[in-house]
């Protein structure tokens, strides 16, 4: 918990010493936040959030459900008045104004509008100039420029004559920005902007609110999806019960172990291939290991069945080492599976064959699959070679798989003289058969080990330390390192 | 076309229907007056001042005598129109008439308004228990004989703004007044009220066949005074209205949505229920409760005109205006006299349920 106070005040904490570093640009704050508390109903809903947002800053407000982030956004634009601290939008105090004044400060793009009466598109954009008018002005000159301006940016104008009520989802969601857009304010607020849209128009409304933002508006959004927040916001934030868990870089913020604090769940998280962005995967609820630990050497696609196979039916899995990007390095994530990674096109190095050596030895089972070898991975199948029980998955001859030479065809040799070699349908019963004799020697053994030795918690803590290369490796660190590039 | 040049359009529009519904109507009735003549003594009858006569002095303290200056009237037509023809039209049937128009032109101003407030197309004039607070002033003083200041019509009105109020303030918590709270209250209070009603009626005697009369909405026995008095009191709130439509606009977004445009939710909110409770109490403390015109009247006209109060707002009350004028004449050209409550009704319910089948009436 200390932890994230921490990398809460150097990043983000309005603390009077820390908010001088601004780390969001030389402009001072277009948002500030101080010490902002609110209950609703006798139950704390944001305590203690402190946060800076500098001008021209696209910033994702992050967390699970009920962690207080739409709370924000409405104590932001003044719907709500914390009962402590202070909200500061452009150096105005948002909750001494009136709301007319606020709404030339704060527009906000809603996440639900019930529109049930059917107001012509451009009508309701046009309702996005009411703070800038008075009650008996007429329609000026600039109120239509600033309406073609937002409709355009939006590409809503060939909508201008339809009933808002019969436009579609992702049409509306630009409907309601382009109102926003026409209030014409330094800070823009998105409350869930990307949910019930299909993903061509998530991209698109968060491609529209980073060119807004690259051309001075600011923008806070609350945003579930954490890939999306990751790749699109140039700083997250990450609430959790109503406190700010971490605040900051995206990648410093997704860490693994914020994610499991703020959401109590397991997730892995990496760069994605295509776009390196952060990419945080999910995990279903690590599974005990009540049926028996597997290690699985694959690459290529090869041991992704046998992957899925092996987590389906309840094993604990371990899998590698297998190269960043790797299919297989995908399908284990998916799974859950312990994974030991080297860099793309990087042989396995000491480090990664010790880990591989590692869980191995901790496995009941270890299953080699139908995996081609070359002189990269070759220590793989010599760590395999360890394992107390074996199998090998074959579907094709070695020799049309070897790629390592006589040396290739001497390590598979000691493999085949200790492993049981399975067709891939015969995999599941096979391990199942393996695993028992596994569970029987040990009880034969000490009463309890077992419980001590594999308990996946302690196994992953004791492993991590020692290698860098391993994916659960201390949050931030990793992080940083990864966002150096 | 522009906002303005729409609400102008569609107001000058209907404010020519209703001249013509207000004509037909007055030649109808146990003597038939041609559409003609009606006009003839309607021109006759609208003063026209010609200017001003410094006539007479009026002695002031301090300052002594002074001319008073007094506007001279002329009629500029001179029909030559049967006296009785003009009777019967000028003192019966146009009080009457004008009455009607007034009426119907408060309540569907107050159902247009409250449909907006709630965001809801089945919300009336009365859902915050005005007609209900009326009913029950109106009846207490028929029932117990009470005799008070501006009579019958003065007991309903104060019950009703009084009954609005309570509603209000049941519904507010810390300064704010969910609409969904309001809602429940105003169900909550009619039902009460109702069972004063009832009580009340147990108690009535001899005067139940009045109170029945009074309950189901009537323009009888309409006078020049009743015709003046509403005539006084709507403008003034009708202006106040007009002037929030805008508001009104951006309220039907929802109270989040319309506070984050920079309306203040809360007092918008409390001057248009006080508003329009105040036309629908003028309006019910004179002809007793009359249904569905505050209810179809806006939801039809929604339809024809759109959902910007601004055009809305005025088309809605001169189509009010005309729709209980017409209903009324059916009311009083039969040959007893119905209630106009429920002509309103039984015309009103079909073409609502018309409207429901055929035109997909839009619900929140």
């Amino acid at each position: 918990m200390s932890d994230f106070d921490r990398s809460g005040d150097t990043d983000l904490g309005a603390d009077a010493d820390s908010a001088d570093s601004d780390p969001f640009g030389d402009a001072g704050p277009a948002i500030r936040l101080d010490d902002v508390s609110l209950s609703l109903g006798g139950h704390s809903i944001l305590d203690s959030v402190s946060v800076d947002v500098g001008e021209g800053t696209f910033v994702g407000l992050i967390g699970p459900n009920g962690a207080g982030k739409t709370t924000l956004l409405r104590t932001l634009n003044g719907a709500l008045a914390p009962d402590e601290g202070s909200v500061r939008v452009v150096g105005e105090d948002v909750h001494a104004l009136s709301s007319k004044a606020a709404s030339r400060l704060v527009a906000t793009v809603p996440q639900t509008t019930s529109v049930t009466f059917d107001f012509p598109v451009r009508d309701v954009v046009e309702m996005g100039r009411t703070p800038h008018r008075g009650r008996f002005d007429g329609w000026r000159e600039r109120d239509t420029a600033a309406v073609d301006d937002a409709m355009r940016r939006t590409a809503v104008e060939s909508l201008a004559d339809r009933p808002v009520t019969e436009v579609s989802g992702g049409e509306r969601q630009r409907v309601l920005i382009a109102r926003a857009l026409a209030q014409e304010t330094p800070v823009l607020l998105l409350d869930e902007p990307t949910a019930s849209l299909d993903i061509n128009h998530q991209v698109r409304t968060l491609e529209l609110v980073s060119d807004l933002v690259a051309d001075g508006t600011t923008a806070v959004a609350a945003i579930h999806d954490l890939n999306l927040a990751a790749h699109y916001c140039d700083a997250l934030v990450l609430l959790s019960g109503g406190r700010i868990l971490s605040a900051g870089d995206p990648a410093a913020v997704l860490s693994e172990e914020h994610l499991r604090e703020a959401f109590d769940a397991e997730a892995v998280v990496s760069r994605h291939p295509v776009t390196g962005s952060v990419y945080v995967t999910a995990l279903p609820p690590s599974s005990d290991d009540a049926n028996g630990r597997v290690h699985v050497v694959g690459g290529g696609g090869t041991g992704a069945r046998a992957l899925h196979l092996l987590s389906a039916a309840g094993y604990a899995l371990s899998a590698g080492a297998l190269n960043e990007g790797d299919t297989d390095a995908e399908a284990a994530r998916r799974v859950g599976a312990d994974l030991v990674t080297v860099p793309p096109y990087s042989p396995v190095d000491d480090a990664a064959r010790a880990a591989v050596e590692s869980r191995v030895e901790a496995a009941d089972v270890t299953v080699v699959a139908d995996v081609e070898v070359g002189d990269g991975n070759l220590a793989n199948l010599d760590a395999a070679a360890e394992a107390d029980r074996l199998v090998l998955v074959e579907e094709r001859p070695f020799s049309e798989r070897n790629y390592a030479g006589d040396e290739g065809f001497a390590v598979y040799e000691r493999l085949r003289e200790r492993g049981t070699i399975v067709e891939p349908g015969d995999l599941l019963s096979v391990v199942g058969e393996l695993a028992c004799d596994s569970f029987r020697e040990r009880d034969d053994g000490a009463d309890g080990t077992r419980d001590g030795e594999t308990g996946p918690g302690d196994a992953d803590a004791g492993a991590n330390d020692a290698e860098p290369t391993h994916d659960d490796a201390g949050g931030d660190d990793t992080a940083a390192d990864l966002f150096s590039d | 076309m522009s906002v303005r040049t729409r609400a102008t359009t569609w107001s000058l529009g209907l404010s020519g229907l209703l001249l013509l519904v207000v004509v037909v109507s007055a030649g109808i009735g146990a003597v038939t007056i041609p559409p003609r003549t009606v006009a003839a003594i309607l021109a006759d009858a609208v003063p026209v001042p010609v200017g001003v006569s410094l006539g007479g002095a009026t002695v002031l303290p301090l300052v002594g005598p002074v001319p008073t200056p007094t506007l001279e009237f002329v009629s500029p037509f001179a029909f030559s129109v049967p006296r009785p023809a003009r009777i019967i039209v000028l003192s019966v049937r146009l009080p009457r008439i004008l009455l009607a128009a007034l009426v119907g032109f408060a309540l569907a101003t107050a159902g247009t308004v409250m449909q907006g407030f709630f965001r809801n197309p089945m919300a009336d004039p009365s859902i915050v228990g005005v007609s209900s607070g009326a009913a029950v002033g109106a009846v207490a003083t028929i029932v117990l004989s009470l005799s008070i200041p501006f009579g019958l019509e003065g007991a309903a009105f104060v019950s009703a703004v009084v009954t609005a109020f309570v509603v209000y303030l049941l519904a507010s918590e810390n300064g704010r007044t969910p609409v969904a709270t309001l809602l429940l209250a105003g169900v909550a209070i009619q039902t009460f009220l109702g069972a004063v009603i009832s009580f009340l009626l147990l108690q009535s005697g001899e005067s139940l066949r009045q109170v029945v009369f009074w309950l189901m909405g009537h323009l009888a026995g309409a006078t020049w005074s009743e015709v003046g008095m509403l005539a006084l009191v709507l403008p003034l709130p009708f202006v106040v209205l007009l002037v929030h439509a805008r508001d009104l606009n951006v309220l039907l977004l929802g109270e989040e949505d319309a506070h984050a445009l920079g309306i203040e939710v809360e007092r918008t909110k409390q001057l248009l229920l006080a508003t329009a409770s105040v036309v629908t109490a003028a309006a019910v403390s004179v002809s007793g409760v009359i249904g569905f015109v505050g209810l179809v009247v806006p939801h039809m006209l929604r339809l024809l005109v759109g959902p910007d109060h601004r055009v809305l707002l005025p088309a809605s009350a001169l189509a009010g205006a005309s729709f209980l004028v017409a209903t009324d004449t059916v009311a009083r050209s039969g040959g007893a006299e119905i209630p106009v409550g429920v002509v309103t009704a039984a015309v009103g319910a079909p073409f609502f349920l018309y409207l429901l089948r055929t035109r997909e009436v839009r619900s929140p």
